[in-house]
């Protein structure tokens, strides 16, 4: 039987190969340097997905797919962006609960006494 | 409707509507090896999410991954040293399973399962280190699931969970790897064809997928 699978040139691999040690590097670097902040996130998200989007379009064929594979793997996913940003609301609720209510207050401010 | 805006001539319109198989020359375990990396993608994304949500609301501070996960070399410490050293056999091993792939659908099957058999052993190489840090973590940083010196007592169980259920897949991916160079190696294949390496493939490509958002949330953030 034939195969059915995908056969590409060697030297797409090599490529994409020697980007993702580019872009590991380059991450690395992200931290080695010592970067904060907003740069800092940019960056790592930056780099993250570049390396994530080669692997799954290049080594894991993606690209090359039917529009219906790609379509019911890659849609998916996007609820679990929904969760990520539900929860991050949530979390920032949940720490400055956890700060007014469970945190040392280095100043107390004592309650006023009963009114009646 | 479909005739009136033209969708009727959308690929994927017609892939999903005939009424006939949907993944069209796509064999079957391929398909079924990317809905069960789908679901698996869920699991990680929980568990990262997870991770988020307790880091999020910790009133204490989170104990710095780049210092935590420093080695010394030459008497110098060196942050994320090991975890630098681990990226990079992985990335290493994603290029041999590539090649493998390669080789597969070119029939020259000795190669492909000599491709594999590297990946095979990069990806346990890459376990073993992951032992080695769980174990300093453990002994001499003194990191427990329920609390550690340096801060934040969330570190230790989200640490332990998310790089334990990847290394988990690691190894589950070396045993994968190496039955199936085996019987790449004694010809099982010759009558079927070679999509088995790119099934394999997937798995391990996602492995390594996996350990890029690790890397990024956990290590570097």
């Amino acid at each position: 039987m034939a195969d059915t699978g995908q056969q590409h040139p060697i030297s797409v691999y090599f490529w994409i190969w020697a980007l993702l040690f580019v872009f590991s590097a380059f991450s690395y670097m992200v931290d080695y340097a010592g970067f904060q902040g907003y740069l800092r996130w940019t960056l790592i998200i930056v780099f993250m997905m570049l390396k994530a989007g080669f692997i799954v379009a290049i080594f894991m064929h993606m690209r090359w797919e039917r529009v219906a594979l790609i379509t019911a793997i890659l849609v998916p996913p996007g609820a679990l962006l929904v969760l990520v940003g539900l929860m991050a609301m949530e979390s920032d609720y949940t720490w400055a609960t956890r700060i007014l209510y469970l945190g040392e207050d280095p100043a107390p401010v004592p309650l006023p006494p009963p009114s009646h | 409707m479909a005739e009136a805006t033209g969708l009727r001539n959308l690929q994927i319109v017609d892939d999903w509507a005939a009424d006939i198989e949907v993944f069209r020359g796509v064999p079957w375990g391929k398909a079924m090896m990317w809905i069960f990396l789908l679901s698996d993608t869920f699991i990680f994304t929980c568990f990262l999410t997870a991770y988020m949500t307790v880091r999020m609301t910790t009133a204490e501070p989170w104990p710095n991954p780049s210092e935590v996960f420093a080695l010394e070399a030459f008497g110098v410490p060196v942050p994320l040293l090991l975890i630098a050293i681990m990226t990079f056999i992985l990335i290493t091993s994603s290029g041999t399973m590539a090649m493998a792939v390669n080789m597969g659908y070119r029939r020259k099957r000795g190669p492909a399962a000599l491709l594999m058999v590297v990946t095979a052993i990069l990806g346990a190489s890459f376990v073993g280190m992951q032992a080695f840090e769980w174990t300093k973590l453990i002994i001499d940083e003194g990191v427990r699931p329920w609390g550690n010196p340096m801060g934040a007592p969330q570190f230790g169980s989200a640490f332990f969970m998310i790089t334990g259920f990847h290394g988990l897949h690691v190894s589950a991916g070396v045993i994968y790897l190496a039955i199936v160079a085996w019987r790449v190696w004694r010809g099982h294949y010759e009558q079927q064809g070679y999509d088995i390496v790119e099934i394999t493939g997937l798995y391990w490509h996602f492995v390594d997928l996996v350990w890029v958002f690790i890397f990024a949330f956990f290590y570097l953030w």
